[in-house]
C-alpha cells in the first residue's frame, strides 16, 4: 500500500453545452517523500486529476468514480466534515495564481495562522509565531514584518513562498502544487522549486506536481504521468521517461522543449510543435485520442483504445506503435 | 455554490459570429425568466401602441356614472369624473412608454458623443468630463425633477429631460470605459498605426463595441424610467390632468382608497409588470452576454 | 491615507461650489424679477424692495453670487414666501422628521438586503434563491407609492390595524410614533432591501468564485468561515459603494413615502414648495440635499478606503 492509491478516477462535468469528459480511468500511487509529476497541455485533465484529491471541485456538477486512497483511507465517500479536517492538514494545495490565491483583504499573517488555528488549536499567539517561523522556512526574509503585510506589498514570487507556507503549515503527507511556477519570472522559479525540493528533504512531504513543462519535471519530479485528452498516455520514473520515451505524445512534448532544440544532433534545429488540435471532451470517442496529431498512426489506432502496456519495470504506455526503446527524443 | 475551478472546455472548436449569436440566443430562449421579461414588454408595447386605438377616448367624462365599479361597460371602473379607466390605462402606457424612449434617447444622444470624446482626448477633455459627472451625481434625480419643475413647470417635457439627465452619467460612463479599452486592443493599435483618423476608429470599431452594454443599459434605464413619470406625476411634478398618466391615475385613486379602492389597483400592477418585463429581460441580456455577472 | 482623504474632502468642496452655482443660476433662470421670486408673487413692494436690497439683486451677477455664498455659509436661507419664518427655522423642524424615516428605512433594508442577498449567493439556484431573487426583482419593480397605497389600503382602510397617516414627535408619543412609522419605514425599506439584496447577491458571486476562496477551502476551513470572513469581507467594499449610490434614491423615496403618509418631513416641504412655487425654500431644500449627499458620499468613500487595503496603505493614487 502506498501513501496515496488512485485507481480508476474518472471524472466528469454538467455543464450547459453538455457533460464534459474532464479525466478518465486514470490510475496512479504515490510514495512518501516522492515528488511525482502530472503533466500534459492545458486541458488534458491533469489539473482536475489532482484536485479530485483533495475534493476541491464544484460539487453540484462533478461526477466522479473511482477510488482515490490516503493512508489506506477511502476519500471519494469521506463524509465533507471530515473531508475538512483532511484538507489543509493531511492534503494541501498550493495554486497556479499567486496573485489571486490570497485574500486581498487579509494580512499576511492572518492567513497562515489560520490554518494553524484551525487544525492545530494554536491560541492567536502561537500562532502567530508558528506563522513568522514558517515565513522563514520558505525563505521570506524579515519574516516577523512580513506577516503584518497584506499580499499586495509582496512580489509575486514571494506571494508564492506564502501559498507554499500555508500549505506546509500543519506538515501535510501529501502537497499538491499547481502549475507553482509557471505564472512567476523565470529567475525566481529555480527558487521556488528549491523550496519544495527542501520540503520534501526536511519534511518527508510527498508533492504532486503539476506541470506542462517538462523542464520542471526534469530538474525535480522522481516519476511523471503523461496526459492526453483525459487519459494517461504514459507513466515512468522521470529518467527511464526521457531516456526511453514510448508514447510519441511524450516525444513530441519532449521536441518542444527548447533545451532537445539546442541538444539537437543537426546542429540547429527548429523547436517542434505537436500540429492539430486536442479532441473535444464533449465526446469519448474509441481509438485512440492522439490518432489525428501522431505522426506513426495506422488503422488500428482508430478501431480500439490502446490500453495501457508495461515497457519495463515502472514503465506504462499506452500506445500500438510505440517504436524502439533506443529512440532519442 | 460558485464553481471552484474553471472545467476545462478550453478544447471545444471556435465557433463564428453567426454560430456564436445562435448559441447566445439558444442559452436566452432556454431560460424562463428572460423570455417573461420579453413576453411582458413586448404586451406592453402592444398595449401602448395599439390599445389607445381600440379602449376608447380617455378624456370623455361621464357624470352619471362617477366613480363606477368595474362593470360590463367599464371594465376597470370609472374615476372621479366618470372617465372610463381602461381607456386611461391604455393612454397612460402610451405616456409610460414615451417617458422611458425618450429619457433614454436624451440620455443616448448627450452621453455617448461625450463619452466617446472623454475617452480619445483623455488629456484635456476627461478630466473636465469626470467633474460633470461628479457634479451631475451630486444632483439626486428628483431634486433636479423638482429644480426643473419649478423652472419650466411640471409638464412630461421636464419629466423626460430630468430622467434623461439622470442617466446621463451612466452612459457616459459606459461609452469612455469601452474606449479605454478598446483602444488597447491590438488590431485598434495596428489600425492607428496604418493611419486610420480618430473618427474612423470611433466609428468603426468603438460605436459597434458599445452596442452590447448600451442595449443593457437602456433596459435598466426604462423601467427606471416608467417608475420616475409614475412617481413625479403622482407628486403633482409631472404630467398634468386631465392627460392620463399612471401616476395621475394613482393620485386621484389615493383620494378615493377608501370609497373606490379598485381604482388604486390596475395602475400599479401594470406599471409592476412593464417594469419587471423590462428588468428580467435586461437580467437575461446579462447574463448571456456576461455570465460572470451573476445579477 | 491622510492625503487620499484631503483629496476627497477638496473634490467634495469643488463639487458643492459647483453645485450651489448651479442651483444659484437656476433662480437667476427663472422668468421675472428674482426679487420678486424671492419675495413671492403676492408680496408687497416693500418686502420686494427689502429682499433686492439684502441680496443685493440689482449688482452683477458674480458679486450677487459672492452674497449668495456669503448669507448661505453665515445660515440666512431666506424666508418662506409662505409664512415668513426663516428657512432655517423651518428646515430644523422638518429635518429629523425625515432623518427619524431614512434611518429607520436603511436599517430595515440593510438587515434584510444583505442577508438575504447572503443567503441567495450561498444557495445559488436553489428554493432560497429563487425567492430572495424573486423578491429582489418584485422590490424593483413594484413602485414604492403604489405600494404606500397598497398598505394604507390593506392594513388601514381594511384591517384598521394602524393608522393611515400622520406623525407625532417620539419624545411626545414613543409608542404612536413608532406606529405611524410601521408602514412608511417598510414602504421606503422595501426597494433599498431589494437592491443591496441584488447587489450583495451579486458581489458575493463573485467574491465566491475568486481563487482565494478556493485557497480557503484547501485550507479545510468550515463554509461559514469561507462564507462569512473570506468572502464577506470582500463583498463588503461593493455593499458600502451601493448605500452611497442609492442615496439619491433614498432621498427620492422620502420624498414620496412623506407624501402618501402626510409626514410633515423635509420631502412634503419639498414638494408643497414646488407646488406652492416657494422659490427661496425649493433653492434650500436642493441646496441642503445636494449637501447631504456630498458627504455621505465623501463618507463612503473613506469607507470604502478603510475596507480596502490596498487605498489605506497606498500614501495616494485612487481614482
Amino acid at each position: 500500500m502506498s501513501l496515496l492509491d488512485v485507481t480508476d478516477l474518472t471524472v466528469g462535468f454538467d455543464t450547459e453545452d453538455g457533460h464534459v469528459h474532464a479525466v478518465k480511468e486514470i490510475s496512479f500511487s504515490l510514495e512518501e517523500g516522492e515528488i511525482l509529476a502530472l503533466c500534459g497541455e492545458s486541458g488534458c485533465g491533469k489539473t482536475v486529476t489532482a484536485m479530485a484529491v483533495p475534493r476541491l471541485l464544484p460539487p453540484h456538477t462533478t461526477r466522479l468514480s473511482g477510488s482515490i486512497r490516503l493512508g489506506g483511507r477511502e476519500l471519494t465517500t469521506l463524509p465533507e466534515p471530515l473531508m475538512r479536517q483532511v484538507r489543509g492538514s493531511e492534503v494541501s494545495v498550493v495554486f497556479q495564481e499567486p496573485m489571486t490565491s490570497l485574500n486581498p483583504s487579509f494580512t499576511v499573517g492572518f492567513q497562515i495562522a489560520e490554518v494553524l488555528r484551525r487544525h492545530e488549536n494554536l491560541s492567536r499567539a502561537a500562532a502567530r509565531g508558528r506563522a513568522v517561523e514558517l515565513l522563514e522556512l520558505v525563505g521570506i526574509p524579515a519574516p516577523a514584518q512580513r506577516i503584518k503585510e497584506y499580499p499586495h506589498q509582496l512580489s509575486g514570487g514571494m506571494r508564492q513562498r506564502v501559498m507554499i507556507a500555508i500549505a506546509v503549515a500543519c506538515s501535510p503527507r501529501v502537497l499538491i502544487a499547481d502549475e507553482p511556477t509557471t505564472a512567476l519570472d523565470v529567475t525566481i522559479q529555480a527558487g521556488v522549486l528549491d523550496v519544495f525540493r527542501d520540503l520534501r528533504d526536511r519534511l518527508g512531504t510527498a508533492i504532486i506536481l503539476i506541470t506542462h513543462d517538462l523542464g520542471v519535471v526534469a530538474d525535480i519530479a522522481d516519476r511523471a504521468v503523461v496526459m492526453y485528452a483525459g487519459r494517461a498516455a504514459e507513466q515512468a520514473p522521470v529518467e527511464e521517461l526521457f531516456a526511453r520515451p514510448r508514447h510519441p505524445y511524450t516525444l513530441g512534448l519532449m521536441r518542444a522543449l527548447p533545451a532537445a532544440a539546442v541538444a539537437g544532433p543537426a546542429g540547429r534545429r527548429r523547436l517542434a510543435e505537436i500540429p492539430g488540435m486536442v479532441p473535444s471532451p464533449l465526446t469519448d470517442p474509441d481509438g485512440c485520442a492522439f490518432h489525428a496529431r501522431c505522426p506513426r498512426r495506422q488503422d488500428d489506432c482508430l478501431a480500439a483504445r490502446p490500453p495501457l502496456v508495461r515497457h519495463g519495470p515502472a514503465h506504462l504506455a499506452a500506445c500500438f506503435h510505440p517504436g524502439h526503446p533506443g529512440e532519442q527524443p | 455554490m460558485a464553481d471552484q475551478m474553471t472545467v476545462p472546455v478550453g478544447a471545444v472548436p471556435a465557433a463564428g459570429p453567426a454560430e456564436r449569436r445562435r448559441r447566445l440566443w439558444r442559452r436566452f430562449r432556454r431560460r424562463p425568466m428572460p423570455m417573461t421579461g420579453l413576453v411582458l414588454v413586448a404586451a406592453f408595447l402592444l398595449l401602448a401602441l395599439v390599445g389607445p386605438l381600440v379602449t376608447g377616448d380617455p378624456v370623455t367624462q361621464d357624470y352619471a356614472a362617477t366613480l363606477a365599479p368595474p362593470s360590463a361597460a367599464h371594465p376597470m371602473g370609472t374615476d372621479d369624473l366618470g372617465r372610463d379607466a381602461l381607456a386611461r390605462i391604455a393612454s397612460g402606457a402610451r405616456i409610460s412608454l414615451q417617458a422611458g424612449v425618450l429619457s433614454t434617447l436624451v440620455a443616448m444622444a448627450a452621453g455617448i458623443p461625450i463619452g466617446l470624446l472623454a475617452g480619445f482626448y483623455r488629456r484635456w477633455l476627461d478630466p473636465l468630463v469626470g467633474r460633470l459627472v461628479d457634479v451631475t451625481l451630486a444632483f439626486p434625480f428628483l431634486v433636479f425633477a423638482v429644480g426643473l419643475a419649478a423652472i419650466i413647470g411640471p409638464s412630461l417635457t421636464g419629466v423626460v429631460l430630468a430622467l434623461g439627465f439622470a442617466q446621463l452619467p451612466a452612459v457616459i460612463r459606459i461609452t469612455r470605459g469601452e474606449v479605454l479599452a478598446i483602444k488597447e486592443m491590438d488590431y485598434v493599435s495596428a489600425a492607428i498605426a496604418d493611419g486610420a483618423t480618430d473618427g474612423h476608429i470611433l466609428l468603426r470599431y468603438v460605436l459597434p463595441n458599445c452596442a452590447g452594454p448600451l442595449i443593457v443599459q437602456a433596459t435598466v434605464a426604462i423601467p427606471t424610467a416608467i417608475i420616475g413619470e409614475a412617481t413625479l406625476s403622482f407628486l403633482g411634478l409631472g404630467v398634468q390632468p386631465p392627460t392620463p398618466s399612471w401616476g395621475v391615475m394613482l393620485t386621484v385613486a389615493q383620494q378615493y382608497l377608501d370609497v373606490a379602492p379598485w381604482l388604486a389597483i390596475w395602475p400599479g400592477v401594470l406599471i409592476a409588470l412593464a417594469t419587471l418585463g423590462f428588468n428580467l429581460l435586461g437580467d437575461g441580456l446579462r447574463d448571456v452576454l456576461d455570465p460572470r455577472s451573476g445579477l | 491615507m491622510t492625503w487620499f482623504i484631503l483629496r476627497r474632502c477638496g473634490a467634495a468642496v469643488m463639487v458643492l461650489l459647483l453645485g450651489s452655482v448651479l442651483i444659484f443660476l437656476g433662480v437667476r433662470a427663472l422668468p421675472g424679477d428674482p426679487a420678486v421670486v424671492m419675495a413671492g408673487e403676492d408680496a408687497s413692494p416693500a418686502l420686494v424692495a427689502a429682499i433686492r436690497e439684502e441680496y443685493g439683486l440689482d449688482q452683477p451677477l458674480p458679486v450677487q453670487y459672492v452674497e449668495y455664498l456669503r448669507q448661505t455659509l453665515s445660515g440666512n436661507l431666506g424666508r418662506s414666501t409662505q409664512d415668513q419664518l426663516p428657512v432655517t427655522t423651518i428646515l430644523a423642524e422638518r429635518l429629523p422628521v425625515t432623518l427619524e424615516l431614512t434611518a429607520l428605512a436603511m436599517l430595515v433594508a440593510i438587515t434584510v438586503g444583505v442577508l438575504a442577498g447572503i443567503v441567495a449567493a450561498v444557495r445559488r439556484g436553489r428554493l432560497a434563491d429563487y425567492v430572495a431573487t424573486g423578491f429582489g426583482l418584485a422590490g424593483l419593480s413594484v413602485p414604492p407609492f403604489w405600494l404606500g397605497l397598497l398598505a394604507i389600503l390593506l392594513f388601514s382602510v381594511t384591517l384598521r390595524w394602524l393608522p393611515a397617516s400622520g406623525y407625532v414627535p417620539f419624545t411626545e408619543d414613543p409608542v404612536g410614533n413608532l406606529q405611524r412609522m410601521v408602514l412608511p419605514t417598510l414602504v421606503l425599506g422595501m426597494g433599498f432591501a431589494a437592491v443591496l439584496m441584488r447587489q450583495t447577491r451579486s458581489a458575493m458571486l463573485s467574491a465566491l468564485s475568486a481563487d482565494y476562496i478556493r485557497t480557503a477551502r484547501s485550507k479545510g476551513l468550515p463554509e461559514r468561515a469561507v462564507v462569512g470572513v473570506h468572502a464577506l469581507r470582500n463583498s463588503l467594499t461593493t455593499v458600502v459603494t451601493v448605500l452611497g449610490l442609492q442615496l439619491g434614491a433614498l432621498i427620492s423615496g422620502a420624498v414620496v413615502t412623506e407624501q402618501i403618509f402626510v409626514i410633515p418631513g423635509f420631502g412634503k416641504l419639498t414638494v408643497d414648495a414646488v407646488l406652492t412655487r416657494n422659490y427661496p425654500v425649493i433653492q434650500a431644500v436642493v441646496l441642503v440635499t445636494v449637501t447631504a449627499y456630498v458627504v455621505i458620499n465623501l463618507l463612503v468613500d473613506i469607507a470604502y478606503a478603510f475596507l480596502n487595503p490596498r487605498i489605506r496603505l497606498s500614501g495616494a493614487s485612487h481614482g
